[in-house]
């Protein structure tokens, strides 16, 4: 399990607020997190991710402690291991799609197998530039799949993707998560995006 | 033609030392605010805005052989660096610092924060993230700076003249060849230093718009 129980004031373009989450994620499964603009879903996934740091509590993940403020002690971001889908992408303008996949292994083998399943392998000597929105969608969810993460973080991932691309690709994925025993935290706004038997919510 | 070469090297002497000294400042510059960067940040742009002579007043007295530091600095590392292309060079690199930093901080500034978070969760550190991610994709920025800052430091006048004179073949650049020219009434010198400083100039500028015709702004904002 990974145990969250944590509170983050936020300030931005939706106003004041504090955020309160105090639950648990089941691990080697997917949980989408769902609820309303502005409540607070990407600042979630930075948390797990130990890029935003909670003002007060802890976030556990079995008993490995990430976070904890009594002890003023945060896992490193670098050492969590986990992949994380950007709502912006946040591609490497400078590095080619396979590139990309090799700043997060050396696996050749592997990187093929990822180009096929995000069906980017014709695309792998281009630039983020010039790809058009979907594909930049895709190669940041393969960038993310390519250091094998244990905890995997999907901030709306398929929003620019068409009916049939994102059927196949989710398809792909669901064996991939269960083959690496993924644990997988998605944003999203509609049901079971990725399509899994055995899927829990968490409204935020 | 001395001085003309004696100005291109002092230019790209500095323009060296500036490329290590000013892109590790203005990359912390360009992270989390706090009222000592502001300083710092200040401290560095004070060039832009005030008269040469001022620096080059300031810098006269504490490398004066008169002084303590200036003493110290003799007597432990045979150091003058007044009247002398030593001095020329320090003086150089404080003078253009903002040249270097301000359009290197900002395009650091200008890089969406989730691109190094993408790069720290692929378990780079800070240093890799740096020179994989963060520096390669502001390379035009870095290029446009060190071109402006070589030829700002080739038309440096006032603190050359102020820490140090008109030696030739160590302290008389070109600009201060053409005033000296000029006091001497010999117009056909300072005409053709003139002309080639101005030549060199123009083709810079050119040079630095060409590379950034793509830009939505003008290299000199």
């Amino acid at each position: 399990m990974i145990k969250i129980d944590i509170v983050k004031k936020i300030g931005g373009r939706y106003g004041n607020f504090e955020l309160n989450v105090n639950t648990a994620f089941h691990l080697n499964t997917v949980t989408e997190v769902s609820g309303p603009s502005g409540i607070g879903k990407t600042t979630l996934l930075k948390i797990l991710a130990g890029l935003t740091l909670p003002d007060a509590g802890t976030v556990m993940v079995e008993n490995d402690i990430w976070f904890d403020k009594g002890k003023n002690f945060s896992k490193k971001v670098q050492h969590r291991h986990v992949g994380f889908v950007f709502q912006d992408y946040a591609l490497f303008p400078n590095m080619t799609v396979k590139a990309h996949l090799k700043y997060g292994t050396d696996d050749l083998a592997y990187i093929d197998y990822l180009l096929e399943m995000g069906e980017m392998k014709h695309l792998e000597n281009r630039f983020p530039k010039q790809l058009s929105g979907g594909q930049q969608q895709r190669l940041g969810i393969l960038r993310a799949l390519s250091t094998k993460p244990r905890l995997l973080l999907l901030d709306e991932p398929f929003a620019a993707l068409d009916a049939a691309l994102k059927s196949r690709l989710t398809n792909r994925l669901r064996v991939l998560f269960a083959e690496q025993q993924t644990t997988v935290i998605l944003i999203s706004h509609q049901e079971n995006e990725l399509g899994v038997d055995n899927m829990h919510i968490y409204n935020l | 033609m001395e001085p003309i070469w004696l100005s291109i090297k002092l230019a790209i002497i500095t323009t060296i030392f500036l490329l290590f000294i000013g892109i590790p400042i203005a990359y912390w510059l360009s992270r989390k605010q706090s009222i000592f960067k502001l300083i710092i940040e200040a401290f560095i742009t004070m060039p832009l805005v005030l008269p040469p002579s001022v620096l080059g007043f300031y810098l006269l007295l504490a490398f004066s052989p008169n002084n303590a530091f200036g003493i110290w600095l003799h007597r432990h590392f045979d150091l003058q660096l007044v009247f002398s292309f030593k001095g020329l060079i320090l003086a150089s690199v404080i003078y253009s610092l903002p040249f270097m930093v301000s359009p290197i901080k900002a395009a650091f500034a200008h890089l969406p924060g989730s691109m190094s978070e993408a790069s720290y969760v692929m378990g780079k550190s800070k240093i890799q993230t740096f020179f994989y991610v963060l520096l390669p994709n502001i390379k035009p920025s870095v290029f446009t700076a060190a071109v402006l800052t070589f030829a700002h430091t080739l038309g440096e006048f006032g603190v050359v003249l102020m820490i140090g004179g008109n030696i030739p073949g160590e302290t008389k650049v070109a600009s201060i060849a053409i005033y000296d020219a000029v006091e001497t009434m010999d117009y056909s010198s300072a005409n053709s230093y003139a002309l080639i400083l101005f030549a060199i100039t123009f083709v810079i500028v050119i040079g630095v718009f060409v590379l950034n015709r793509n830009a939505v702004k003008s290299p000199f904002e």
